[in-house]
């Protein structure tokens, strides 16, 4: 039953949904590390970068990569605002309110979207969408491809900065001691507000590459995806980012090979029976250090 | 060191507190230039929050803080920072995941360090020539010791006018306290102003070149270390002689 050429295949196109996963988690995963704050409107940043994608193709037939050139810049100025707006109040408050506010942000866009798109699915159609490329007997989604494409080529440069940069190492340094980031002069607000900004850039980005391959509906993928973000980011270990790349990589792998080879109708499940799993044997994550409690 | 000396900070006949309690009561401090300066008292003596208000962390009731010839009491204490005041905490608060070297080019994250960075960074290898061959171990995986080196040497990478120390000593095994101390020593010979709080009255007699105590908020003894560590009361209250 289990056929060679066909499980690469399967592993193949779980790595590259994977990638995209990665992608969303990091994104919650920085906000995380840097803020101590779960964003729980992440999914719908995501859904906001589909309708992007959705609304410049509509209007000026734009395939969605290049909306990635108008989107992302928007995404990362967006998520800046936001911040300093909404979530830059909420610094002194207990954490539980940061939790409400980003739900009540989830809130306000997938409505908005459904008042401005109304709750009809919607998607991008490209001329390549069905084409493949062959890789010996496997033969792999031109748009699965791109999308994973995207996604290294996004998740490099932020390893880049974040590594290789002075404002990386300022980001680096307030997610790894606040306190003594501002002792030497570091303005953690401000950091607060890029971090943000990156995070709904990268949720932006995954949504535009998945537009091809996905509908988008206002008010529900919104959580949807929050939670696979959620479960990427546990997955991994929270706060840390090379982790939250390979739980993407392995939620997707696990609910391409579990519609695969199970049935289909569960393919969201899946991920969620993993993550169950693991919280249940190693709850601190795959990566995560080992807390001993005494 | 004679009076005539300028004073980097002065500290004159100020009241501190927290709401409506009053913790330190018209308590003056003189760190002069080149000078190592040691603030010692007990547990809830005030000197943390004599400390504070050199900081730029609370205001005080009454009296003024002079750094720099600046009155500068109720200045942030970023503010302090950009005005030459590196303050090493309590806990160091270091970049624990982050290597030594980046923990050290971080001390240098305000403009006015950012260009001098590398000029100061020799500097800061020469005096602690250990932290070199460290440079690329995450500081949490340093002994206590070294990583209050560490956070010495990141205060020294803004380029200050003075140090602030807050109890360096606090964790430590004697045999590393007194490798600390000696590290702070070395620091002031280089002329570096420093004003040292701490709990550990023996070894900041040892090093300092002046000694203010505090008790129950109120300055009960000042003068030079060495005189002080032959006063009969510090003797018996601190030495335990």
């Amino acid at each position: 039953m289990l056929d060679y050429v066909s499980f690469l295949q399967n592993l193949s196109n779980g790595l590259l949904i994977g990638g995209v996963y990665a992608l969303i988690g990091v994104g919650l995963t920085l906000v995380f590390g840097v803020m101590k704050t779960i964003n729980f409107a992440h999914g719908d940043f995501v859904i906001l970068g589909m309708y992007c994608a959705v609304l410049l193709n509509t209007l000026f037939g734009w395939d969605p990569y290049l909306t990635l050139l108008v989107a992302m810049p928007l995404g990362f100025l967006t998520g800046a605002i936001l911040q300093r707006l909404v979530l830059s109040r909420l610094v002194e408050a207990p954490p539980e309110s940061s939790l409400l506010v980003t739900l009540g942000l989830a809130l306000v866009i997938g409505n908005i979207l459904l008042l401005t798109f109304g709750a009809e699915p919607q998607s991008v159609h490209v001329a390549y969408a069905s084409s493949t490329l062959s890789l010996g007997e496997i033969s792999l989604s031109v748009i699965l491809l791109l999308a994973g494409l995207a996604t290294l080529i996004v998740i490099t440069a932020l390893y880049a900065i974040l590594n290789h940069t002075e404002l990386g190492r300022s980001i680096r340094a307030t997610a790894d001691n606040r306190l003594g980031a501002e002792l030497v002069g570091i303005n953690t607000r401000w950091i607060e507000a890029v971090v943000f900004g990156i995070g709904m850039a990268l949720a932006v980005t995954a949504g535009v590459v998945l537009i091809p391959l996905l509908f988008a509906t206002p008010t529900f993928s919104g959580a949807i995806f929050t939670l696979k973000a959620f479960v990427v980011t546990v997955l991994g270990g929270l706060g840390n980012i090379g982790a939250a790349i390979a739980g993407g990589l392995l939620l997707g792998v696990v609910e391409v090979l579990g519609a695969s080879y199970l049935t289909s109708d569960y393919r969201d499940a899946y991920g969620l029976l993993v993550f169950l799993l693991v919280l249940l044997l190693r709850p601190e994550g795959l990566f995560g250090k080992t807390v001993k409690r005494v | 060191m004679t009076e005539q000396t300028p004073s980097v900070l002065n500290v004159q006949n100020v009241d501190l507190g927290y709401g409506s309690l009053k913790v330190v009561f018209n308590a003056s401090l003189k760190v002069r230039a080149g000078e190592l300066v040691g603030l010692i008292g007990g547990n809830g003596s005030g000197k943390s929050t004599m400390l504070r208000a050199v900081s730029g962390m609370i205001k005080p009731w009454r009296g003024t803080i002079h750094f720099d010839g600046q009155e500068v009491s109720g200045r942030k204490p970023h503010e302090m920072a950009r005005l030459g005041l590196a303050h090493v905490p309590m806990g160091r608060q270091l970049f624990g995941n982050m290597t030594v070297h980046d923990n050290l080019l971080l001390g240098a994250s305000l403009p006015q360090a950012r260009a001098k960075r590398d000029e100061n960074l020799e500097r800061v290898h020469a005096l602690f020539p250990d932290l070199k061959e460290y440079a690329r171990d995450k500081a949490a995986q340093l002994s206590g010791g070294q990583q209050q080196m560490v956070a010495i040497a990141r205060a020294l990478m803004l380029g200050p006018k003075m140090l602030l120390l807050d109890e360096p000593s606090l964790g430590l095994s004697p045999l590393l306290v007194k490798d600390v101390m000696a590290a702070i020593r070395r620091v002031a010979d280089t002329g570096m102003p420093i004003l040292l709080v701490e709990q550990n009255v023996k070894q900041v007699l040892q090093v300092s070149d002046r000694a203010y105590v505090l008790e129950n908020g109120h300055q009960v003894l000042d003068g030079p270390s060495a005189e002080l560590q032959g006063n009969d009361m510090i003797k018996k209250a601190y030495l335990g002689l």
